[in-house]
């Protein structure tokens, strides 16, 4: 039986790994051997297959079950009470509550603000030498300023959610440091917390508490929207600013024309497809996916990234094309948990990249793509993206 | 054709908005609303054709009249 440990490299250079494609066009539903914990995984690489099993609410997310694959157990750093790890009809309340937040509207409202953060990053890199990490200058800084201003964290706590939430997305860190970054961050959400609930402001905490969200609703909220709102994009937005510098030809049909942006963003999404381990489920009861019975209490992989590779939906899929305007791609997931904040992320990345061709026309890559440092497994993205301007 | 939207499977993504903006909207607590249920052939229906296919909860549908 082939062997699985979450850990197969990706390639050409960034697409799923080999194995997964080689089951995607032989066994689309395959059971695999996780080798490092000691019992099987059902691997789904079709991307009509991906979809079927992230609607369906009997591949279990409910991470309290102790077979879930991605129990506290086995995943340092999970918390209870985060909507990512619930079925119905808690998931149903908890979301419902909170999906007003993001609404199309209210996100396009954050644009002014977006803006003005970027700019201001980009200042200080014309301002200063004129070289440097954009992860550290951009990618980064962005969205931990956005989700920190959502959630009413104070300016000067900025520091501290940026290094404890980078440990805790670190496939490098150890169990123990990522354990402790996590007690920090919910520590200091539960402070927050706390402090609205004392005296609301004008933030998403005060609101779901006030809609009737317990204490620790809130908390896992808060926690979750901290850690898959920051690290999730700022690896988008460099990997996708690497892309631009690195196929020119891609950034001059920006330039030609800007019209394209949302659409190249959707292509930047399918390609990249970051987070990898979201589509881990825990079948419920015996379930049928692509004529193929899985037995209840399996543990089930859906992978979006090979499921966005599939050339049945995306004809030449290792190519990038910003024409395509692919929205049916599932570089969000799919289903009742689908990325919460993808609007947010959408126009993060829309912004950065039109401000970065007005603004940096000398922007360039300082090393080769190839000495590039990558992260793998689990948050794909770049540890730092050395450029000049 | 007709869209059918429920309500009650909506989970507020807000892609149909995306897709066919003539055709959809969100109220206050990002539900899906139905601005106009009969959309042109066409572009219009196009949209509602994409807006469909890429929602996450498969809440929306279109049918013959």
């Amino acid at each position: 039986m082939l062997k699985t440990d979450f850990d197969d490299a990706r390639t050409e250079p960034y697409g799923p790994p080999e194995q997964h494609r080689e089951l995607q066009s032989t066994n689309p539903v395959a059971l695999l051997d996780w080798a490092g914990r000691g019992r099987g995984v059902w691997a789904i690489t079709k991307y009509d297959d991906v979809r079927a099993v992230l609607s369906d609410f009997r591949f279990s997310s409910d991470r309290s079950k102790p077979d879930h694959p991605a129990h506290a157990a086995y995943s340092p750093g999970t918390i209870q009470g985060q909507i990512i790890a619930m079925d119905p009809p808690r998931h149903s309340l908890i979301r419902g509550r909170v999906m007003g937040e993001f609404t199309v509207k209210k996100v396009a409202a954050l644009r002014p603000r977006i803006e003005q953060i970027v700019d201001e990053a980009i200042d200080a890199m014309l301002a200063g030498p004129h070289e440097g990490d954009l992860v550290e200058a951009l990618a980064l800084p962005l969205p931990s300023m956005v989700i920190g201003e959502l959630l009413g964290v104070p300016y000067e706590d900025h520091h501290f959610f940026q290094t404890n939430s980078a440990i805790y997305t670190d496939q490098r860190a150890t169990p123990e440091e990522r354990t402790a970054a996590t007690a920090a961050i919910r520590e200091y959400i539960a402070t927050l917390v706390d402090a609205r609930l004392d005296t609301p402001g004008v933030d998403i905490l005060s609101r779901q508490l006030a809609a009737g969200a317990t204490r620790d609703e809130a908390i896992g909220l808060g926690f979750l929207l901290l850690i898959a709102g920051h690290e999730t994009t700022s690896n988008m937005i460099s990997l996708a600013v690497m892309t631009l510098l690195d196929q020119p030809e891609l950034l001059q049909q920006l330039r030609d024309d800007p019209a394209i942006l949302p659409k190249a963003v959707e292509e930047l999404l399918r390609y990249f497809t970051i987070a990898e381990v979201g589509g881990l489920r825990l079948a419920t009861e015996d379930l049928d996916v692509h004529g193929v019975t899985i037995p209840a209490g399996s543990t089930v992989w859906a992978l979006t990234n090979t499921a966005n590779r599939d050339p049945e939906v995306f004809p030449e899929p290792d190519r990038i094309d910003f024409s395509r305007g692919a929205r049916n791609h599932v570089a969000f997931g799919f289903g009742p948990h689908q990325c919460l904040g993808q609007n947010v992320a959408r126009l993060e990345l829309e912004v950065v990249l039109q401000r970065i061709i007005d603004r940096l026309p000398n922007l360039r890559l300082t090393v080769p793509v190839s000495q590039l440092r990558f992260k793998e497994h689990g948050n794909f993205g770049l540890y730092e993206l050395p450029l000049a301007w | 054709m007709k869209i059918i939207a429920s309500r009650t499977v909506c989970i507020g993504a807000g892609q149909c908005v995306f897709s066919a903006p003539e055709s959809f909207d969100q109220d206050d607590d990002g539900k899906v609303v139905v601005l106009d249920d009969s959309p042109e052939p066409g572009a219009a229906l196009a949209a509602v054709r994409e807006a469909v296919e890429v929602c996450p909860s498969r809440a929306l549908s279109l049918v013959a009249d």
